[in-house]
């Protein structure tokens, strides 16, 4: 036994010291508390993994600890265990380790914010449901976890709770979820009933022991609802309009919850399911389609978005696009790949964001940065970092593990692996534009740019060293006794040298429009008009939605529902009730006279009455 | 249960038909008379003829629980007497009459 309860509990002991005492608590002690449980927590992951091997070529075998029976009924046996694998050990080490640096640096960005226990108690529970569902054996401990994080997401999206955008934000993210998680717990319900067990090692040894020929139709239906589940969590088409929104929660926020781990929770889930999803060639096709076109799109609006953070949030629906690309083409390592360099170049985006943002006082619009590089040098060079990274420059770690990722997609289908290529270049244009909207030329704004703070610029050093040298880890082929590694293959020249060049060549076109000839960018605008609108306005998808299912549900719920439903039906009954009593009580108050003699005659008549009635019925006998 | 006769071989029936009329004195008091006194008297006679049975059918039964019955309905009259003779006298203070017609305002 390693005691792998105490990882989660740790933060969530954290949540419960500054959910209830932390109005009383000094900022020191709530650092401590906040910071502290989540540090504690890596610690105890480093050392349970060590002790497990997980760093000298061990832990082939999954660890399982068995707490207790959680649920028994009939056949259906349900108990709280905690796992690790492999795959679980990497993803604790980027939660815990990236949720640590977001801790410390937030204690520099939420510095003069209201709410600061309050904040920090959210983000303690953010960090025990992650770890429940990536530490979880079972597919019920896993939806807890899931839906947990689904509440935090909710919580520090809406932190700012006086604002209706960022409540507004709030209720679509926990909403257009609700869709996905729906389609997982019926996945769950099927799982159940073919396989009746909801533990990972007897489902997916079941699995795994199923003729791979005729692969029966419910096992599609499995992974497609899973695929649902994941596509709400993870903001892949059709549900990803959430995530940009989401944006409207603090910074760290968005580092933690919505670029480096919760939306990768999908991608994890997938990865775990893979001996289901192994046997369903339709649903992998499906999974790889939808995470080329996440990918493609999302990309196609990032370009000309102009708030910073919007930026990254379409580029990081993107990312997770080619996440979904890797599973869906067979490479489930390559995506656990990019989930772990993603998480470490786009929380370091997100947390360099923020830091111009704090730099600005609060200002996210692009058109109104420039020149900041002379101003906040350490942000500057951080984000360079970071862009490299993602744009895929050679040897940075955004490099290897997209390259893993598209070499899988042409070995499954040739034009994938085009679309995906010019994706990349697209990425590597909008982060570099982005960058140099903000760092060069003359600043445009009126604020006092200043430095953060070290705490905030630590961890952002730690990130930027990682994102430059995070490729080398070799996730693969530590992965290999989990998901066995695909051979050695061969891309044609053409394909690699493309492959190696398209980051160089989105970032010179980035600076050839943003910095040598700035005018270029408004004459191809004016050049394209139709299509620069259709994107500028992201396709016009939030308003599609609205009006093919927002409006008439919330029509429908105000007219049939309400109007009709609630205060005709029930409210009618009701008060028809009430009604009637008045009613009779109208009739019988004229008994009420008064006089006692007239009571009294009703009390005779009445026993007459009953001894009449008892004599004709002979109830006397 | 083996019938015994009563010492003075005075019918049962009597005691029933004496209980039976002293009831309908009562409860005739109670509908047509109009002072509250009397009222009040003619409460207590309609308890009188409930003991009265009472006490008739636990002797012809051998039976105590008449008795007990009646000692109770005893006590709760005493109790009533005090609580009504008070009422009686307040209403007396406040309003000067003791008609049972005119204290009607507890009405609707």
């Amino acid at each position: 036994m390693q005691q792998l309860w105490l990882i989660p509990l740790l933060p969530l002991a954290g949540f419960a010291l500054n959910g209830l005492f932390g109005r009383r608590f000094s900022k020191t002690v709530i650092n401590a508390v906040a910071v502290g449980s989540v540090l504690l927590a890596f610690l105890w992951v480093l050392k349970s993994l060590s002790a497990l091997g997980a760093f000298s070529g061990g832990l082939e075998q999954t660890h399982v600890e068995h707490y207790f029976t959680w649920i028994q009924s009939g056949a259906l046996n349900i108990s709280v265990d905690f796992a690790v694998d492999r795959l679980t050990a990497v993803m604790l080490l980027i939660v815990t380790g990236i949720g640590t640096l977001i801790h410390i640096y937030a204690v520099g960005y939420m510095a003069h914010e209201e709410g600061y226990y309050r904040f920090f108690a959210y983000l303690n529970l953010f960090m025990f449901f992650m770890l429940t569902l990536v530490l979880a054996q079972n597919f019920l401990l896993l939806f807890v976890g899931w839906e947990g994080v689904g509440l935090c997401s909710y919580l520090l999206i809406g932190f700012y709770f006086t604002e209706k955008y960022a409540t507004d934000a709030g209720n679509k993210a926990f909403i257009v979820n609700r869709i996905g998680d729906f389609g997982f717990s019926l996945a769950i319900f099927l799982i159940g009933i073919h396989f009746s067990s909801l533990d990972f090692g007897t489902v997916f040894s079941q699995a795994k022991a199923l003729p791979i020929e005729t692969s029966p139709g419910w096992i599609t239906a499995i992974a497609l609802l899973l695929l649902v589940g994941a596509t709400g969590k993870s903001a892949q088409i059709p549900l990803y309009v959430w995530l940009p929104d989401a944006m409207a929660g603090p910074t760290p926020v968005s580092a933690l919850i919505h670029a480096a781990t919760m939306v990768t929770a999908g991608v994890y889930m997938i990865a775990r399911s893979s001996s289901i999803f192994l046997h369903s060639p339709v649903a992998l096709n499906v999974v790889a389609v939808i995470g080329l076109a996440t990918a493609f799109f999302a990309a196609t609006i990032g370009l000309l978005q102009n708030d910073i953070k919007k930026v990254f949030a379409y580029s990081t629906v993107s990312q997770l696009g080619y996440m979904f690309l890797g599973l869906g083409t067979g490479a489930f390592s390559a995506g656990i790949f990019h989930v772990m360099t993603h998480a470490f170049f786009k929380a370091l985006l997100f947390l360099g964001a923020g830091s111009v943002i704090h730099a600005l006082s609060g200002e996210q619009d692009l058109r109104k940065m420039g020149g900041l590089a002379k101003k906040i040098p350490i942000t500057c060079v951080v984000l360079l970092c970071a862009s490299v990274a993602i744009a895929g420059v050679p040897f940075t770690s955004g490099y290897f593990s997209k390259d893993l990722i598209l070499e899988s997609a042409y070995e499954y289908a040739p034009w994938m692996f085009w679309v995906g290529l010019f994706t990349a270049g697209m990425t590597a244009f909008y982060v570099f534009r982005a960058f140099f909207m903000a760092f060069t030329g003359e600043y445009r704004g009126h604020h006092h740019p200043h430095e953060s703070p070290f705490v905030m610029w630590g961890p952002l050093a730690i990130l930027a060293a990682l994102s430059l040298g995070g490729g080398f880890i070799n996730i693969p082929k530590y992965l290999e006794p989990l998901f066995p590694l695909a051979e050695e293959s061969k891309l044609p020249p053409l394909a690699s040298y493309s492959l190696l060049l398209v980051g160089l060549v989105g970032i010179a076109l980035a600076y050839l429009m943003y910095v040598a000839a700035p005018k270029l960018p408004e004459s191809l605008a004016n050049a394209f008009r139709p299509v620069y609108t259709l994107i500028y306005n992201k396709y016009f998808i939030d308003e599609a939605y609205d009006s093919a299912v927002v409006n008439p549900v919330i029509d429908g719920s105000r007219s049939l529902l309400w109007r009709t439903i609630d205060a005709g039906a029930i409210d009618g009954t009701v008060n028809g009730v009430g009604k009637t009593a008045r009613a009779m009580g109208n009739v019988l108050r004229h008994f009420q006279s008064g006089y006692i003699r007239s009571y009294a005659g009703w009390v005779v008549a009445g026993a007459i009455l009953v001894v009449i009635v008892m004599g004709l019925t002979g109830v006397t006998r | 249960m083996p019938e015994i006769p009563l010492p003075q071989s005075v019918p049962l029936a009597w005691y029933l038909i004496l209980s039976a009329i002293l009831f309908t004195l009562g409860v005739a008091g109670f509908l047509f008379r109009r002072n509250v006194i009397t009222v009040f008297i003619s409460i207590e006679l309609m308890l009188n003829a409930v003991n009265l049975s009472f006490v008739t059918f636990s002797y012809k039964f051998k039976q105590v629980d008449g008795h007990i019955f009646s000692f109770f309905v005893m006590v709760v009259a005493a109790a009533e007497a005090a609580v009504g003779l008070a009422i009686i006298l307040t209403i007396f203070k406040n309003r000067q009459t003791l008609e049972i017609d005119e204290v009607s305002s507890l009405k609707n």
